[in-house]
């Protein structure tokens, strides 16, 4: 692929046009970079942001309200989470939020007067987003997926791609590439989620970068079985029945999800929201606008008529897992290439545990900003130096396809994705996890990527599938072996097999390779508190 | 699950061609009204009914499975762009972000119940 029908070139290059890809995009244009950012959908509406509303994990600059506000969930997490990173991402996010009331967001006010900054409307969020995208001066690519990244001997030098809505192909040599492609849900429609099959994770592997804490990818989320709104703390106020209207005790949002998801392997599960007040009921009508639509048009009143729900697979998506980042600019070990949001580890802040939406909220803005305004740095560096590079397409140095099969026998890339979500979805395989089905499951994964190195054919005549499939493969491939590494129960991974915390397996867990999938230990950071053995 | 472009309401502005994230719908050369050229590919996230500016588009909440629609029986029940009437999008509206009652939301979550 030499020839391309659209050349562009910048200082940095940003994939993915969610929360991190727009915060990145709007910080490298500001420290005086030229950015092209592309995203596989449309910027504005691609991703798990923009269809639903998030928590902001916003705090005061208070010393007791940061204090509890980093506290509260480092049990939960394992404590494999940073304090150092938690400070860090409580006061870029109190500064961007605060930006965002300065562009016009429009916070609500409450009774007493005071703006209230912690939660965003996805839509009106990621329009706003847009917007400053391109008075930044910013190029945009809808409908642009990146199909790889390129490279020389000195590091990444920009990513090609094609045009879904045209055919046409794409070429941006870049300086400096952030990745903000988001998690990996496997096409299971969570909410927003069909467009983050995991393509920055398989691009910055094919680079060279890491994971990290790919093992803590276990993340579903309570919905309507017959729906795709996935809104699990509106289910605190649920209460949750057998078939024949008998309470399931245990059963709850939080704590009692494993509950939820152990009657689900035999029969159906049934909620009712019959533990909401009238304020409660209000509240929510105003804070989640689409979380009513599903039983509006479905002709259910949830408070009142129970309705059967799901576990939806949300996996690294609200899982924690994701590149690994080697220092406070969100650099990967790849010269020129920076990852943000959830295709970067959220371990830093979240440990093992999803830190939920506000969390997750917090780190795309955050780890954007900083990945944005590293790229900008990274690029005014190599000045001059950026101009003439011979960067290749590292898809040809992997091997791993871009196009499709020719022999007439190779798979359909369909078969590859069912056979993955078939290790991924089941809450007997994924959810509780154990060492002889992990191993039978990596077997099944091996067999699938081997199919996907042989070439896939797209019968949909999708040529992005083909790199989707490969990567939601490997993405699999790297969380299920992390998980059978970790012989323990921590933060979201449960072993049935080893059902405790080990004292001894305080560390992060660092996956790498595509043909060959490697496991590592990785220390934390000095300085961190160890409180490995104390926690449950 | 994407069920309806009105025939009688689309302007042929091509919003929904153009923000629709897994790329559903196709422009017809000589019609001015899209196409739902890839049915299956719809994730159920309503972003094309927030978009089009004469609601003119129905999404059914139903994920996995087809579901005819009737549209004068939604536009009777108000259910055609009940969506974007409910996030305030749309000449003379407020935005629901202005008054997003999470914090509510959270208050109560963290006290006992």
């Amino acid at each position: 692929m030499e020839k391309y029908d659209l050349r562009l070139t910048a200082d940095v290059l940003v994939i993915g046009g969610g929360p991190a890809g727009t915060w990145a995009a709007v910080a490298a244009a500001k420290e005086g970079a030229t950015v092209v950012l592309v995203d596989k959908g449309y910027c504005g509406t691609s991703g798990a942001t923009a269809p639903s509303g998030t928590g902001v994990w916003y705090v005061r600059p208070d010393p007791r309200e940061r204090e509890e506000a980093m506290k509260s969930r480092e049990a939960l997490g394992g404590y494999l989470a940073d304090r150092n990173w938690m400070r860090r991402v409580l006061d870029q996010t109190y500064e961007n939020v605060n930006r965002l009331a300065e562009w016009g967001y429009p916070f609500p006010t409450d009774e007493t007067g005071m703006s209230r900054r912690n939660s965003l409307q996805g839509p009106d969020y990621m329009k706003l987003m847009r917007r400053r995208v391109q008075k930044a001066g910013v190029r945009i690519l809808d409908h642009s997926p990146a199909l790889e990244l390129l490279a020389d001997e000195y590091g990444v030098a920009g990513a090609a791609g094609i045009r879904t809505q045209t055919g046409e192909s794409w070429r941006v040599d870049a300086a400096a590439v952030v990745i903000a492609t988001g998690g990996c849900a496997f096409l299971s429609k969570a909410l927003g989620t069909n467009v983050l099959t995991g393509d920055g994770y398989l691009m910055a592997a094919e680079a060279g970068a890491e994971l990290s804490g790919m093992e803590f990818s276990t993340a579903y989320a309570i919905a309507p079985a017959f729906s795709s709104v996935t809104k699990s703390a509106f289910y605190r106020w649920a209460t949750f029945y057998y078939e024949d209207g008998r309470v399931i005790e245990g059963a709850g949002s939080q704590r009692g999800r494993s509950v939820i998801a152990r009657t689900l392997l035999t029969q159906p599960v049934y909620a009712r929201l019959d533990q909401a007040d009238d304020t409660v009921k209000q509240a929510m009508r105003k804070a989640q606008p689409n979380f009513f639509l599903s039983f509006d048009r479905a002709g259910i009143d949830p408070f009142t008529q129970k309705f059967p729900v799901t576990l939806r697979f949300e996996g690294t998506v609200r899982g924690t897992g994701g590149i690994h980042i080697v220092d406070e600019s969100c650099a990967t070990r790849v010269p020129g290439l920076y990852a943000a949001g959830d295709a970067a580890t959220r371990e830093l802040i979240c440990g093992g545990f999803t830190g939920g939406g506000s969390h997750n909220a917090a780190w795309a803005m955050s780890s954007g900003t900083w990945a944005g305004e590293a790229a900008a740095r990274y690029a005014r560096k190599l000045g001059a130096r950026a101009a003439g590079r011979q960067a290749k397409g590292l898809s040809e140095k992997t091997g791993i396809p871009v196009r499709p099969a020719t022999s007439p026998a190779a798979s359909d890339t369909s078969d590859i994705v069912k056979a993955v979500q078939d290790e991924v979805f089941p809450y007997d395989k994924n959810w509780f996890r154990s060492g002889d089905r992990l191993k039978r499951s990596l077997e099944r994964l091996e067999t699938a990527w081997q199919e996907v190195r042989e070439g896939l054919r797209a019968n949909d005549g999708n040529l992005v599938r083909i790199r989707e499939t490969a990567a939601m493969t490997a993405t699999a491939r790297w969380m299920l072996t992390s998980a059978l590494v970790r012989t323990e129960t921590r933060g979201m991974h449960r072993r049935e097999d080893f059902p405790d915390q080990d004292p001894h397996q305080h560390y992060r867990l660092i996956s790498s390779g595509l043909d060959r999938v490697e496991v590592r230990p990785h220390p934390l950071a000095q300085g961190d508190p160890v409180f490995g053995g104390a926690a449950t | 699950m994407i069920e309806l472009i009105s025939r009688e309401r689309c302007i042929g502005c091509h919003q929904c061609v153009t923000v629709c994230p897994t790329n559903v719908f196709d422009v017809s050369p000589d019609d001015p009204v899209p196409t739902i050229a890839r049915k299956t590919d719809c994730q159920t996230c309503f972003m094309c009914e927030l978009y089009c500016p004469v609601d003119a588009l129905y999404v059914t909440p139903y994920a996995e499975a087809e579901m005819p629609v009737e549209e004068r029986e939604l536009a009777a029940s108000g259910l055609l762009g009940s969506y974007r009437a409910h996030v305030g999008w749309g000449k003379g509206r407020v935005p629901a972000a202005a008054e997003d009652a999470s914090y509510l939301i959270l208050q109560r979550m963290r006290a006992p119940h």
